[in-house]
């Protein structure tokens, strides 16, 4: 294994789990959309050098991908919609950031613990790519699951959504064609959460999904 | 070539179902339905008796249907073909019977299509040598039966009948799916061929045992899984009943002795003990429930579970004999088991159809509202005394000759070498002996509250007698009974491919034996000739009655009874069939059946009658069922609030269960 090109790739991927552990105390939708277009950055990175190390062209595809939608496009979108429906000084708060954070530092250690053990035959770089990925996606979840605001859940599964792109850059000999359904189906989800958020916001005056379940007139 | 037969007879079957769907709004579509039915299944019928007579080796054939890499495999050997003539009697005399009844069945048109589906729903079971086929064809069958038993769509006890009916079905298939399961071993080996090469562990021998007396066991009706059985079986209409008692019920047989005595190889002999206790608790519970209920097609339905208590000890008695090398005396328990299923399915089938002709005259099943029919109903009675005679196991009819040779080989038990065996069979055996009186007891009271005495109602006394085909039908099923009591030695040889197929070996030849009598296993230790008990029962009856008549009957003088201090006495206060029951339920009852008895005096000087209330609960419906259905309404109870959470809080019970997967592996590893 080539010292620098590892340690690199570590590193990058360390980042997007740091980067993920911003998100998860971000409480203004403002900075959590700025944390969320610097998570897609560092991804763009980390899957850029996989790129370049593993010499698979096809690969800066899916990097600039992940530049031009995830960390332009869709927190440019997000922050206008934001305005639009003028909830941008809204704070919330679920579950307190001490809370969450020992949270997240527990769902980390767990899986490295799950990945180093089912990955212990892999690749030592796929390994700890995966192990990384897994975090970041168990963030992301938790980012869904702490948050109350309709669009700060979007920002948790497209964090999460990212996790998944990292472990698919990490596989050697992954297909271009399933990263490419792979990112349209997400821009997809996207565009179909957005035109529900304004249907949600036309009917009820508010994107807090506690709204709808009062609405529903079920226990909380 | 049979085979080919056989099953084009039985496509010929299904579109003839699929007919009378397009002719449902004509007024011939009963002739065509029953008629056809009544020529597909004489067909069927022919071709399987020729094979089980024929005595020629087994005949397979596999077809591209079903799953692709399996194909349905088809087998035509002695036991499928004693099973093919067994379920095409009973169709097509009950086709014959469905051609007067049918006319005046109220709503025809849901019936008629489910008649030929069902019957061609349980000849595929007979033939089907593969596991997909088998259970593809045994869900046919409980489907095309639960359609019949929901025909009378409005009645709400037809519907809780059916709806009980559909969960102990798909619990049993369910068992049966299992079952197969284990047989095909981790290779999935469906055909029946590869299971039978296979070799199986005690354990998985002991668990498909265990499965296949659930699943098969639930559709035949073995105490304690009998409890739809006497809500599904009256619900449909008589011709039915009498296809689901008498026919179905020997499938759920048919299906038992395939899988224990052909696929699962050599038996243990702990077999026979699960099978004797089931089947010796079933024949007792099941009279006995018979004995205390009113409506005659529910006696019947109950009755069907006694007899199959009884098929059942003779199949354990069989595995028993088997399991410690004694072939003799397993080909001897074997032979009666199946003798008795042939006798059953002709008793309950003419049974059945004498109810439904009282029913069609009357309008009412509840014996208390019937009497006096053997006036207004001559054939009927005569029919459904013929049948009450047999199914009481009295000589020379047929039962007796089947239930004889159940007890002929109970009382060879005493040389099986396991203690436990020598202590249950004979313990099983008084319990049999038991059931047996109590079915006399039994049919008595149904014979004698329905046909005798006077008429309890203004319906029993309008009645008139049945149409010319429903009496064909029973004067048939009638006189084939009476046949096979005569000649039992012709039945027991037919069986003999049978059970020389399934043990190896088969019971001595019966027709060579001078003046016809049955000897199963020695002239010094056993023989019974049904034609000499019958010549004898005759002449001596025939000159009681001349000797009364010339004797007596010139002194007889009209007069008038002495009326016990009533002047004309109400033709309810005869003796009912509940006042007939009363003394064994005084027995049985209180422990059974957790009987209570309310009486109520009026105070002195009321005018107001006194009262007595029986109550009785069915123990095993409260003990076992009732738990089972309170623990699932609870927990169905708990786990709604799954329904109505929060959008946060799915997302946080899926986050959790990913969690908590992790974490389990993490741990394990």
């Amino acid at each position: 294994m080539h010292g620098i090109a590892f340690d690199v790739a570590h590193l990058l991927a360390g980042c997007l789990v740091l980067v993920s552990f911003l998100m998860l105390y971000q409480d203004r939708l403002y900075s959590l959309l700025n944390t969320y277009a610097l998570h897609a950055m560092v991804l763009f990175l980390s899957v850029a050098w996989q790129a370049y190390i593993q010499n698979a062209p096809h690969l800066y595809v899916t990097a600039g991908i992940a530049l031009l939608f995830k960390a332009i496009i869709i927190p440019v979108a997000l922050h206008r919609m934001i305005v639009k429906l003028g909830i941008h000084r809204e704070i919330e708060t679920v579950v307190g950031t001490g809370p969450t954070m020992l949270a997240g530092m527990g769902l980390v250690g767990l899986s490295l613990v799950v990945m180093l053990h089912a990955a212990a035959g892999a690749d030592l770089m796929a390994r700890e790519d995966l192990a990384f990925a897994l975090s970041v996606i168990l963030l992301g979840l938790l980012i869904m699951v702490t948050r109350r605001n309709a669009v700060s859940q979007v920002v948790g599964f497209m964090s999460l959504e990212n996790g998944l792109i990292l472990a698919a850059a990490g596989a050697k000999g992954m297909p271009l064609v399933v990263e490419m359904s792979v990112a349209f189906s997400i821009l997809i989800a996207f565009i179909v959460i957005g035109i529900f958020l304004f249907r949600i916001r036309e009917r009820f005056d508010t994107v807090d999904v506690q709204a709808l379940d009062r609405f529903r007139g079920e226990r909380q | 070539m049979p085979i080919i037969l056989l099953l084009s007879g039985i496509a010929a079957l299904l579109i003839l179902a699929l007919l009378a769907l397009f002719l449902s709004g004509r007024s011939s579509a009963t002739s065509v339905v029953y008629g056809g039915g009544l020529l597909l299944s004489l067909g069927l019928l022919g071709v399987g008796a020729q094979h089980l007579l024929g005595n020629t080796a087994p005949l397979e054939l596999s077809l591209p249907l079903g799953l692709p890499w399996i194909g349905a495999h088809f087998r035509l050997d002695a036991l499928s073909a004693f099973f093919v003539v067994i379920v095409n009697l009973g169709a097509a005399v009950s086709c014959l019977y469905g051609l007067g009844y049918g006319q005046h069945a109220e709503d025809p048109s849901r019936v008629r299509p489910f008649v030929p589906a069902f019957v061609a729903g349980m000849n595929l079971v007979l033939l089907a040598a593969d596991a997909f086929t088998f259970l593809l064809s045994w869900e046919f069958m409980s489907l095309a039966s639960w359609a019949l038993v929901v025909a009378a769509h409005r009645d709400p006890r037809s519907l809780r009948a059916g709806y009980i009916y559909a969960l102990m079905a798909s619990l049993g298939t369910f068992a049966l799916l299992l079952a197969f399961g284990l047989l095909a071993g981790p290779n999935g080996s469906y055909a029946f061929a590869a299971m039978r090469a296979a070799h199986f562990t005690p354990a998985v021998g002991a668990l498909v045992l265990c499965l296949v007396v659930l699943g098969a066991g639930s559709k035949a009706g073995l105490v304690p899984l009998h409890v739809w059985l006497p809500e599904a079986h009256p619900a449909a209409p008589s011709h039915v009943s009498a296809l689901m008692s008498g026919v179905m019920t020997k499938v759920a047989v048919y299906a038992v002795i395939r899988i224990v005595f052909d696929l699962l190889g050599p038996p243990h002999w702990w077999w026979g003990v699960v099978l004797l206790a089931l089947g010796g608790a079933s024949a007792l519970m099941g009279i006995l429930y018979a004995l205390f209920d009113a409506d005659q097609k529910r006696v019947l339905a109950f009755s069907t579970i006694e007899n199959v208590g009884f098929i059942f000890v003779a199949l354990g008695l069989a595995l028993a004999f088997r399991a410690d090398g004694f072939q003799a005396a397993a080909a001897l328990a074997l032979t009666a088991a199946l003798f008795h299923v042939f006798n059953h399915s002709i008793l309950k089938g003419l049974l059945f159809f004498g109810t439904g002709a009282v029913q069609h005259a009357t309008g009412t099943r509840d014996m208390e509202r019937l009497g006096g029919l053997i006036h207004r109903m001559p054939v009927t009675a005569f029919c459904v005394l013929v049948g009450c005679v047999g199914i009481a196991a009295l000589p020379p009819l047929n039962a007796f000759a089947s239930e004889w040779l159940t007890f002929q080989a109970i009382l060879l038990s005493p040389s099986l070498p396991q203690w436990g065996l020598k202590l249950l069979v004979p313990a099983v055996g008084a319990l049999l002996a038991l059931a047996v009186t109590l079915a006399a007891a039994c049919f008595v009271r149904f014979f004698g509250t329905s046909f005798l005495g006077r008429p309890r109602s203004e319906a029993a006394c309008g009645a008139e007698e049945t149409d010319v085909f429903s009496r064909a039908a029973m004067l048939f099923l009638a006189g084939v009974a009476v046949l096979a009591g005569l000649l039992p030695g012709v039945v027991i040889d037919a069986l003999g491919p049978v059970s020389s197929s399934l043990i190896g070996h088969q019971m001595p030849v019966q027709t060579s034996q001078p003046w016809l009598s049955i000897v199963p296993i020695a002239a010094s230790r056993s023989s019974y000739n049904g034609l000499l008990v019958f010549i004898f029962i005759a002449m001596s009856a025939g000159i009681v009655a001349s000797t009364i008549h010339v004797f007596a009957s010139r002194r007889v003088r009209r007069a008038p009874a002495w009326d016990c201090g009533f002047a004309d006495p109400n033709p309810a206060l005869q003796y009912s069939a509940s006042s007939f029951s009363e003394p064994i339920r005084r027995v049985f009852g209180p422990l059974l059946f957790l009987a209570r008895t309310e009486v109520e005096i009026p105070p002195p000087g009321s005018m107001g009658p006194a009262r007595l209330r029986v109550h009785l609960e069915d123990v095993i419906w409260q003990r076992l069922y009732m738990p089972v259905t309170g623990l699932v309404a609870g927990i169905a109870d708990r786990l709604n609030v799954f329904q109505f959470l929060t959008i946060r809080r799915y997302l946080s019970l899926v986050f959790l269960a990913l969690v908590s997967l992790l974490l389990v592996l993490a741990i394990w590893s």
